[in-house]
């Protein structure tokens, strides 16, 4: 029995390090060659230990576009946006959760229909709006307003309020407490690890998404440009400097991996929560 | 009076948000899709969009690649993420937090990111896999100008960067098999393979069909790996539904057109669904 456990013990691992090393490699190359000068990234065999470069690629790359401030505005794009929708998800699911109105539950199955709508669907009426009515491109409005009604957001938050006990509200109601601050000072409290772990993925998805903020904001204009469409601006240029490239990749990447070693439990509950309905 | 009134204050900033970007867009874009709006002003006319998407050749490409990406890559990163689940689930696993962080990281980085590092990959002359066949005696492929392997390419980046997502949702399925059915079938001497089959594959089927309609919607969107790393070449090679509408609605800004091309992708979307829950919903 236990030398059997010993040889399945041994195909496990036999099965899942190389298969780890490879899932591993393209993130250590991205490394790899932020540290290196253009001629070692051209060449071969590739090299896969880091070199002393990574400062004057960093200048390079502040020379093709001007990454701080790209930086700084998918900070800013990213808060506020998790802010925000974090708050309209939360009030949301707080209704959908706590009181019994006419049309709930026909709203809430409209919401919910929504999330098995592709967003391709909805894109060009979005950008029709955002570019051509309310004039807003190049701004971070543009890239936050189409966004901030998340309906996964409501359908997890409804979740959390449903678990929480009535017992709790119930007292403060009888005290006299107005539904505002029952919302505000008991209820949102309660559930601050859903939020949390809401907020975490939704910020996560402002900081990295491409194709909306392709569309509303042009890299000639650094007044709201993320991170993501500059680099994506750069890619596609024949006289860039790769390692420059490679440097912004990692500056875009390296906080969140350091954050997700750290907060692996929110993140995992975050992405698992959509699968494992009761 | 104030007491039935509250809910809906609680809901009005979300559905103002809703209304006008999720619910008017979605009507909106319906009755684009029967405007020729190449003309100016746009002028109903509903063969415009709906007649050319039956015989553009560049669309059939874009579906007959999506297609193919749907019957490659979807069942593939679907069974690797369960044997990771499974085995990142499993008693006998030693290093687990390594294991999780490796599998797990790319679901943290971007698109955008992993595009770059993958274009220096594949490169012809100098990208590490090249590299790597040389040493054993293979290649150079012509990964990134060659429409099969080009193909090969989006498949194996979009399973890099999907199969840890979806270890994690199959993992939290498992997570919920009560233990005490496995030590049951142990002690009737069923094999490890047997109880996969017979606890734990049933067990977590509801979880996979989430996975399965996840990835078919996902994969019916996809669009910043193709555009990024292949251009949508060589040719039409790998040009998806995603990539050939940003061409047709923001590069040649033919919103009706591009709303034409968006209702399809919704319309498979809705029949792969109903298709996953008529044959594999059944509880």
């Amino acid at each position: 029995m236990r030398r059997q456990q010993l040889i399945r013990s041994i195909w496990l691992h036999l099965f899942l390090v190389p298969l780890a090393l490879l899932w591993l490699a393209p993130l250590w190359l991205m490394f790899v060659f932020s540290t290196l000068p253009e001629r070692d990234i051209f060449s071969t065999p590739t090299p896969l230990l880091p070199g002393g470069d990574f400062f004057t690629n960093l200048q390079n790359l502040n020379a093709d576009t001007n990454f701080w401030r790209t930086l700084l505005n998918s900070v800013v794009i990213s808060l506020i946006y998790t802010g925000l929708s974090v708050l309209l998800a939360s009030l949301a699911g707080y209704a959908f959760a706590r009181f019994r109105f006419w049309g709930s539950s026909a709203l809430f199955t409209v919401v919910i229909a929504t999330l098995t709508i592709p967003y391709f669907v909805v894109v060009i009426p979005q950008y029709i709006l955002i570019a051509r009515e309310f004039k807003l491109t190049n701004t971070y409005w543009a890239v936050v307003l189409p966004g901030l009604a998340n309906s996964l957001g409501v359908f997890y938050m409804r979740q959390s309020f449903l678990s929480l006990p009535n017992s709790l509200l119930e007292a403060a109601r009888i005290d006299g407490a107005g539904e505002w601050r029952i919302f505000f000072q008991i209820a949102l409290p309660l559930v601050r690890p859903a939020m949390a772990a809401l907020s975490l993925i939704l910020f996560l998805t402002a900081w990295n998404d491409y194709l909306w903020p392709l569309l509303v904001l042009s890299p000639d204009n650094k007044a709201a440009l993320t991170a993501p469409v500059a680099l994506g601006s750069l890619i596609g240029l024949t006289r860039v400097s790769w390692g420059g490239i490679m440097v912004g990749a990692v500056l875009m990447t390296v906080p969140f991996l350091i954050l997700f070693v750290f907060l692996q439990r929110q993140f995992v509950a975050g992405i698992a929560a959509g699968g494992v309905k009761d | 009076m104030r007491r039935n009134l509250t809910p809906y204050t609680f809901l009005l900033p979300y559905l103002l948000i809703f209304g006008v970007f999720w619910a008017w867009p979605i009507l909106y874009s319906f009755y684009l899709s029967f405007l020729d709006t190449r003309s100016f002003p746009w002028a109903w006319n509903p063969g415009a969009n709906w007649g050319r998407i039956l015989q553009d050749a560049t669309f059939q490409d874009a579906l007959r690649n999506t297609f193919l990406i749907l019957l490659i890559q979807v069942p593939l990163m679907l069974a690797l993420a369960t044997a990771l689940a499974v085995a990142l689930n499993s008693r006998l696993l030693k290093f687990r937090p390594f294991f999780r962080f490796a599998f797990f990281a790319p679901v943290v980085v971007g698109a955008v990111a992993y595009s770059a590092v993958f274009r220096l990959i594949f490169n012809t002359d100098f990208g590490a896999l090249n590299s790597g066949l040389k040493v054993l005696g293979l290649g150079p492929v012509d990964w990134l100008y060659t429409p099969g392997p080009a193909m090969a390419v989006i498949i194996l980046v979009v399973t890099w960067r999907w199969t840890g997502y979806n270890a994690i949702i199959i993992l939290a399925g498992l997570q919920s098999i009560p233990k005490d059915i496995y030590e049951a079938a142990a002690i009737d001497g069923a094999t490890p393979w047997q109880q996969f089959l017979r606890i734990t594959l049933p067990g977590i089927r509801p979880v996979l069909l989430f996975c399965f309609v996840l990835s078919i919607i996902g994969t019916l969107q996809l669009f910043t790996e193709p555009f990024l790393i292949t251009n949508s070449g060589p040719g039409t090679a790998t040009m998806t539904l995603g990539t050939y509408l940003y061409q047709q609605g923001f590069r040649s800004f033919n919103f009706g057109y591009a709303s034409a091309i968006a209702y399809t992708v919704a319309l498979l979307a809705a029949v792969f669904s109903l298709i996953q829950l008529r044959f594999f919903g059944r509880d």
